[in-house]
């Protein structure tokens, strides 16, 4: 029982993480493409409830920050105006859930601009394209993963099912594909389309690309899966009744799979979202200024940001949460799967 | 704090200037009592005396390809070579002025086509070869040479015809012009003198292209530069030691360069610069981007930052003007539509925010830019030429007026559209090779953004943007920058003239397409032959108008020369003319002696 319940607290807390990062317009302040050009690289705001002369506020406020004189990125507080913190205020335009648009976002602030996670060299708030770059890279990891995993249960169920030489040819290609240099195909790829690529059409090349080579591995373990399942008894039987090949797939071996392909699944989606921000770092992602988890840490690529603007780094912060999340899935699921076996093991040796 | 640098600047040019002019023709004969060989004519330099010895290490973006002048054309091969190699008459990069360099005079004919120049006595090579008239016409032979493809040859070509060279004696040259040329001595800088005893024979098997690689062995190799080769390491180093043969001396008779050993280091790019720098294992930062110039300035230890003031640098955005051919797709040839309107590119310009890219990109050590002469070239520069600020509501009144409307989407986001209701959307190619062009990129990518215009920005490696800007003409748009060698306008003739190589918008027309384009040829043909500064400058100011006016080049903005020495240089004034650290390396010192750079 306690694998279950393990197995429960991970999705609760992926399905929270993900909800924020698909309400990003409503979490966000800000629209995650727009430049702030009188503040750039602006260290993380703090939000104060006592003021300067320490009396408390009921309601929480910021002071804003003005560049020091004659520096480019070194600011100092102006504490002379405190400015409230806003909740569920009208701002710039966006669409919930990618259909809905709205205007509402959960704080901000009226006559000022709260950057609670700083700023980028162009003055655009990290923490708005924190959120909206995770959609970018969460979605390309979660597609990325259903794409290999659909292929892999295919081709793995074929090659396990039918045998022979259906199953040397589909073995030997996915070792072909093992050994694949993805990135370098990557390149390849990008050669050979055109020149200026628009952030949709790259958003769904990374995804067909990573999704496309990674089949192999899960292929060859549901293979396996199917290789074992198909000399069950109950298959047996079932085949014994005359059961057709499509029905005994769909019915006893591929639910047996059910387990592998889920652990399989909170293991590569972590792995996809990394080789999404992998691409984007290398700038083969999605184009500026559209913002992804990569993109945001492209710019510490750069000696001087890396150095002198700490707040760049968050980005990396962020997506631990996500990666916990995931590989605690994983392994609460694996957890589980192995006491099914042994169980039905025994089951097995009982008959 | 910018004016203040400006100011000492000019005051310790100043009294090098009025040195030079007075101290020359008397000091040459007095300055050398000690020297046995009075038939040595040596320059003497004015300015800070130093102190012999001692080695500097400088690092290089990437290795030179090669030591031989005739087929340098990369920026690193041509520093080194600099150093290494001398020429007849001299631009001094902080006056901007020429100067006698190796002939120690020179006559003008009175038509003006006829140059006289006479070499300083007693010259030697790197290698102790004696120099002579031979030499000289030796070294024009080979520039000439239309088989060698050399990068002089070019400018060796006035009005269609070479430049002939003839030897009056030993020591006397003489140069004749086929039409007057406005450029004047200014020609001979960087035409650097070859060892003919060294040359001649590859030069005759046909094999001077091969010479001089970086493999080359020391004694097979000679200059008339303050250095010399040393040791080449693949890779990591090129090291030149001190020229004993060099031709100019300290004020005391001190032979110069003071130092011992020039160390070129290579690095990747420049972050590494910038790092090798900070760890002290380089004595000099050449030309750095202004975010290493602000970490850097941020804790000075042991070294200077210095803004040296803007340079000959210049960003632009321009679009594809190429005539099309059947290979271009129509949808290529729709576009092209728009770029032609002159309007629609003024309609850029005005949108473009030029102070956020200084402020944003060069973090305010820059120059807004609207015309091709950059702000360091002081003489040639049109200060009447108009300098709009960015205005939204003009570039859209110049966008009705060409016929362009808008179209609202849902979000509260406007399309902008032609004349035929098609969204207008173009990409922009820019280089990678530094950080600086995406930056500059995604700023205009924001502005047009707001006249409703739908642009990707494409980041290339250098060499393929230049083959798809000058070669396929496959591209719509594109931000890039170049540099002016020189502040002469014939510096820039490759980007004037329709048939250079270097007019991007339209490069290498057998006709110009326009007639404005037709008309900047006429102009810039025009000074070459002027006589006097006043009638150039007049032309040139006029070309400059045009070009605003047209706007094929979008210019952006120009960067500051940033540059940084260890506190123990001497004798450290960068330029804002290439080399910028070491246009007087012979006059560079290690204040405290040896040992200064961590190895």
């Amino acid at each position: 029982m306690k694998a279950p319940r393990a197995i429960v607290k991970w999705l609760i807390t992926l399905v929270v993480l993900h909800g924020i990062v698909v309400c990003a317009g409503f979490f966000a302040p800000y629209d995650p493409v727009e430049q702030d050009r009188k503040s750039p690289y602006l260290p993380p705001m703090r939000v104060h409830f006592l003021g300067s002369n320490g009396d408390l506020h009921a309601r929480p406020f910021f002071y804003s920050l003005k560049p020091r004189e004659g520096s480019f990125d070194q600011y100092e507080q102006d504490t002379t105006e405190p400015h409230p913190l806003k909740f569920f205020l009208r701002g710039s335009h966006y669409r919930l859930l990618g259909f809905l648009p709205c205007r509402t976002h959960l704080f901000g602030a009226e006559n000022a601009r709260i950057y609670l996670l700083g700023t980028d060299g162009y003055g655009r708030d990290q923490l708005s394209r924190l959120l909206f770059g995770g959609q970018v890279s969460l979605l390309a990891g979660l597609l990325g993963a259903g794409i290999t995993l659909l292929i892999g249960l295919c081709i793995g169920a074929v090659a396990g099912y039918y045998g022979g030489w259906t199953d040397s040819l589909l073995m030997r290609l996915a070792e072909l594909f093992l050994a694949l240099p993805w990135l370098y195909l990557l390149f390849a790829i990008r050669a050979f389309l055109p020149l200026a690529v628009s952030p949709l059409k790259a958003f769904f090349l990374i995804i067909v690309v990573i999704g496309m080579v990674g089949w192999a591995r899960p292929a060859r373990l549901v293979r396996g899966v199917v290789l074992s399942s198909k000399e069950r008894d109950f298959v047996r039987a079932a085949r014994g009744f005359g059961a057709t090949h499509a029905y005994l797939l769909c019915r006893h071996i591929l639910p047996e799979t059910s387990s592998v392909l889920l652990t399989q699944a909170a293991i590569l989606i972590p792995q996809y979202v990394l080789a999404e921000m992998t691409l984007s770092f290398l700038g083969l992602g999605v184009p500026e200024p559209v913002p992804s988890w990569g993109n945001l840490l492209s710019s510490l690529q750069q000696y001087s940001v890396l150095v002198s603007y700490w707040w760049m780094y968050l980005p990396a912060l962020a997506m631990a949460p996500f990666f916990l999340g995931y590989l605690g899935l994983a392994d609460s699921l694996q957890e589980r799967g192995e006491e099914y076996k042994i169980e039905t093991r025994s089951l097995g040796n009982l008959t | 704090m910018k004016n203040r640098r400006a100011i000492s600047y000019s005051r310790r040019v100043l009294p090098r200037l009025l040195l030079s002019l007075f101290a020359f023709p008397g000091l040459i004969a007095a300055a050398f009592p000690q020297q046995k060989s009075t038939k040595e004519e040596l320059l003497v330099l004015p300015g800070e005396m130093g102190r012999s010895g001692g080695r500097l290490v400088i690092s290089l973006r990437g290795e030179p390809k090669t030591l031989n002048p005739l087929i340098a054309v990369d920026t690193r091969s041509r520093e080194v070579i600099s150093v290494m190699q001398a020429d007849l008459v001299h631009i001094n990069r902080a006056t901007q002025l020429t100067e006698p360099a190796l002939a120690k005079s020179w006559k003008v004919s009175p038509n003006g086509l006829e140059y006289t120049l006479v070499l300083r006595q007693g010259i030697k090579f790197s290698d102790g070869q004696p120099l002579d008239a031979d030499d000289v016409l030796f070294t024009f032979r080979v520039y000439l040479d239309e088989s060698l493809h050399g990068p002089q040859r070019d400018f060796l070509i006035v009005g269609g015809k070479p430049i002939t060279v003839r030897k009056v004696d030993a020591r006397t040259v003489v140069f004749q012009l086929p039409k007057t040329y406005g450029v004047g001595e200014r020609l001979f800088d960087g035409m650097v003198i070859l060892p003919r005893h060294l040359l001649e024979k590859p030069y005759q098997e046909g094999m001077l292209g091969q010479t001089g690689t970086l493999a080359t062995a020391a004694n097979q190799w000679a200059g008339l530069g303050p250095f010399r080769l040393k040791e080449y390491v693949a890779g990591q180093r090129l090291v030149l030691e001190r020229n004993p043969y060099y031709w100019k001396t300290d004020m005391k008779g001190n032979r110069l360069p003071y130092l011992e050993e020039l160390v070129y280091l290579f690095v990747q790019n420049a972050d590494a610069q910038a790092l090798r720098f900070q760890s002290g294992e380089t004595d000099i930062l050449s030309q750095t981007g202004a975010e290493n110039f602000t970490v850097l300035s941020r804790q000075q230890r042991g070294y200077a930052m210095a803004d040296a003031g803007p340079g000959l640098e210049y960003y632009f955005l321009f679009f594809n003007l190429s005539e099309p051919d059947e290979k271009t797709r129509a949808e290529m040839q729709r576009k092209q539509n728009w770029f032609r309107e002159a309007k629609f590119r003024q309609a850029v310009s005005a949108a473009v925010d030029r102070d956020a890219i200084v402020r944003l990109v060069f973090q305010g050590h820059g120059e807004p830019l609207w015309g091709l002469v950059a702000p360091g070239n002081r003489r040639w520069r049109n200060e009447k030429l108009p300098q709009p600020a960015r205005s939204l509501d003009r570039a859209r009144t110049l966008l009705k007026e060409a016929g362009f409307s808008w179209s609202n989407g849902s979000g509260g986001e406007s399309t902008l559209l032609d004349s035929d209701g098609r969204p207008v959307e173009f990409s922009i190619v820019t280089s990678s090779s530094n950080a600086n062009y995406p930056k500059m990129a995604a700023l205009v990518q924001d502005d047009l953004k707001q006249l409703g215009m739908r642009i990707q920005v494409v980041p290339l490696e250098s060499r393929s943007l230049l083959d798809r800007v000058t070669q396929s003409k496959e591209y719509e748009a594109c931000l890039w920058g170049l540099a002016s060698y020189d502040v002469d306008p014939n510096s820039d003739l490759n980007v004037w003239l329709s048939s250079g190589a270097l007019h991007f918008w339209n490069p290498s027309q057998a006709h110009p397409a326009t007639s404005w384009e037709a008309e900047i040829d006429r102009l810039m043909e025009e000074q070459m032959w002027a006589g006097t500064f006043e009638q150039r400058k007049k032309l040139y100011d006029r070309a400059q108008e045009i070009l605003a006016e047209q706007q094929p080049f979008i210019f952006l903005a120009s960067p500051h020369i940033l540059v940084g020495a260890k506190n123990v240089v001497g004798n450290f004034h960068p330029a804002v003319l290439e080399p910028y650290v070491l246009w007087n390396v012979e006059q560079l010192y290690i204040k405290n002696g040896t040992g200064n750079a961590v190895r």
